[in-house]
């Protein structure tokens, strides 16, 4: 038997739209379902399911040939979905093709946010589950860890996670460089949409504690305020207030200006020694342009972040060639490795092992 | 195999070790990579102690402190950057801090050596053999060397803030620190500075009182200058009037200005005699 005992099937953003991938993505109890379904399946000897908001997939070792085409059988139908349809989304690889496919999804480089470091969590938890239940063996075991220090020797060696490459973490990135530490810095967010709640929760999650919310409709504010577990203030305090505030997060939707320049030169008086970052992701623009050319004040609006976010994802899509070549060595290495004891294991030689390799 | 250096070779491997910080440095910043902070400073430890061993020797051979030329001068503001990044460093851990200090200390200490005029000859006992006048001297050069690191953290002050002005905070700019921790570091520089160099002309002041004419007035205005003028940048900036970029420019001219006022104080002293620039490891 060749290597084609080790698989990977499933469906992901880059072979599925958005709209196939909800009806195909799996609640933590469909998961737990599956998982029991699938270790019922004769000849499937190891495997792991991986389940994100970008991914189903399921890596396997087969004993025997038809063996994917039964996981996939199992899936369709707990997801109610044709398994005719399911092919023209599938994503459907074996061999060394499947071990290079999980290397790179480790390392982030099969993101649909390039370079992207959650994903590694990801593949972890699924791992770690997997074991747990006893679903891996010889095979998977030293595949999941070697991709997991694959990951890391491309993270380490490349580029490929250097600078955000969202608005909002770009924003928080900016806020970094301008004061270090977010723990003790005041943010303010004005507005209580959903581009200001996503900005002040990856503000949050960089450790920013003290935020406070204005809208101008105060029970949104003080709605949005306790999702966040943040202050809510009356929107005709804030000229009065800014002062207080290290960074202010702007949003709003209105359609003229919500900060001039009066208030920030009467807030800076108050504060000439202490930095002011303003991040404008509104449209019509909430900040007064020339508040910019004021002494430690910083501006920053929708087009700049958003320039940077492109320039941090061509510098990352600049160093695709190096991590892919970086991960295919390794995979190659690997592959070499397994090779013979999945041979082993289809001649039936082997023996589901699920003790954990040292790496 | 060291021990028949002269206080020169040892000043050249110290210089040599800071020139491979700087060039180190500039590597991992060329190829857009965090420097390596481990090598920095294994380099700039190693010429540290090059450094010391060479103004060691230069003191046993000249019985002192070795402030006599404007060579040893040089040396010593670069001796006291370098000690104190030792503390700034890793007290307050300030990424790129290591590359600059060592590319400041290796343009010191390789311009001085390159110069063989400013070594060619010394004051000699320009201490006059009274330690309170060489402890006026060494407090002086060693607020010299704070207010050297004080031009670096505001050089890099200016970098970071011209990159998130002008938004692009991307590429080698990236690795500098923020400009809130720039600013607070190099105000405390500052206070250090001033104090010290306040306590110098504090000392010495007294045996100047005693014997006005000890001192030449070039170099009592001169110094008088620099320390009105740092500890006015000092005065101003805890008053919110001297802040951000002019603050940064602030921190760099001064050190430019207090570096070119050592010409003049520096001629301005008695005769010179030869150096004793070929000795060696006292045995």
């Amino acid at each position: 038997m060749n290597g084609e005992n080790l698989f990977v099937l499933g469906a992901t953003h880059h072979t599925a739209p958005l709209a196939v991938r909800e009806r195909l993505s799996l609640d933590a109890g469909a998961t737990e379902a599956l998982r029991a379904e699938l270790a019922g399946i004769a000849g499937l000897r190891e495997f792991t399911l991986l389940s994100t908001c970008n991914r189903v997939e399921f890596y396997g070792v087969a004993a025997a040939p038809g063996v994917a085409a039964e996981v996939q059988q199992a899936f369709c139908t707990r997801q109610k979905f044709s398994s005719t349809e399911f092919e023209q989304f599938r994503l459907s690889l074996t061999g060394p093709g499947a071990l290079q496919h999980l290397l790179e999804v480790t390392a982030g480089l099969d993101s649909q946010m390039l370079g992207e470091t959650e994903i590694f969590g990801q593949v972890k938890e699924a791992y770690g589950a997997a074991q747990a239940h006893g679903h891996t063996g010889a095979v998977l075991n030293r595949v999941f860890q070697k991709a997991f220090q694959a990951a890391k020797h491309v993270r380490t060696h490349t580029a490929i996670t250097e600078g955000h490459v969202s608005v909002a973490n770009v924003a928080v990135d900016l806020a970094t460089n301008i004061f270090g530490s977010l723990a003790q810095t005041r943010i303010l967010l004005l507005g209580a949409g959903e581009i200001g709640e996503k900005t002040a929760k990856a503000f949050q999650s960089r450790g920013a504690a003290a935020l406070s919310v204005a809208s101008r409709r105060l029970e949104r504010a003080m709605e949005l305020a306790e999702t966040l577990g943040a202050f809510a203030m009356p929107f005709w305090l804030m000229p009065v207030k800014l002062a207080e505030f290290d960074i202010v997060v702007c949003a709003t939707s209105a359609t003229e200006t919500v900060v001039s320049r009066a208030a920030v030169e009467a807030a800076m008086r108050r504060r000439p020694a202490r930095p002011l970052f303003f991040i404008d992701l509104a449209l019509p623009r909430d900040v007064d342009a020339s508040v910019a050319e004021r002494e430690n004040v910083f501006l920053y609006n929708l087009d700049d972040l958003a320039r940077i976010a492109d320039e941090n994802r061509a510098a990352r899509e600049a160093e695709i060639g190096k991590c892919r070549a970086l991960l295919t060595e390794r995979a190659d290495a690997l592959w070499r490795q397994i090779e013979p004891r999945l041979q082993a294991g289809a001649a039936g030689e082997g023996t589901v092992d699920h003790r954990t390799e040292p790496a | 195999m060291f021990a028949g250096l002269t206080d020169r070779s040892w000043l050249w491997l110290a210089a040599e070790c800071y020139l491979v910080g700087l060039l180190l440095g500039t590597f991992s910043l060329l190829r857009g990579h965090r420097q390596s902070g481990a090598w920095i400073n294994t380099v700039i430890a190693a010429g540290y102690l090059f450094q010391v061993l060479g103004l060691y020797v230069r003191g046993r051979a000249v019985g002192g402190c070795p402030l006599g030329n404007t060579f040893e001068i040089l040396q010593f503001t670069a001796w006291s950057a370098i000690t104190l990044y030792f503390f700034v460093g890793v007290t307050f851990r300030l990424s790129l801090l290591g590359f600059f200090t060592s590319s400041l200390a290796a343009a010191l200490t390789l311009v001085s050596l390159s110069i063989p005029a400013w070594d060619a000859t010394r004051r000699e006992h320009i201490f006059g053999g009274n330690a309170w006048i060489e402890l006026h001297a060494a407090l002086a050069l060693f607020s010299y060397g704070v207010f050297a690191l004080l031009a670096l953290t505001s050089g890099m002050f200016l970098l970071r803030h011209y990159s998130l002005k002008s938004k692009h905070p991307g590429g080698a700019f990236s690795f500098l620190p923020s400009i809130f921790d720039l600013d607070h570091i190099s105000v405390r520089l500052l206070a250090a500075g001033v104090t010290l160099m306040t306590a110098s002309l504090a000392v010495g002041s007294v045996y100047w009182l005693r014997d006005t004419a000890s001192v030449n007035p070039t170099k009592l205005l001169f110094t008088a200058a620099i320390w009105v003028a740092y500890a006015a940048a000092l005065g101003l900036r805890l008053r919110g009037v001297l802040l951000a970029r002019r603050f940064g420019w602030a921190g760099v001219l001064l050190f430019a200005a207090a570096l070119l006022s050592l010409w003049p104080v520096d001629a301005s002293r008695h005769s010179p005699i030869p150096s004793p620039a070929t000795r060696t490891v006292p045995r």
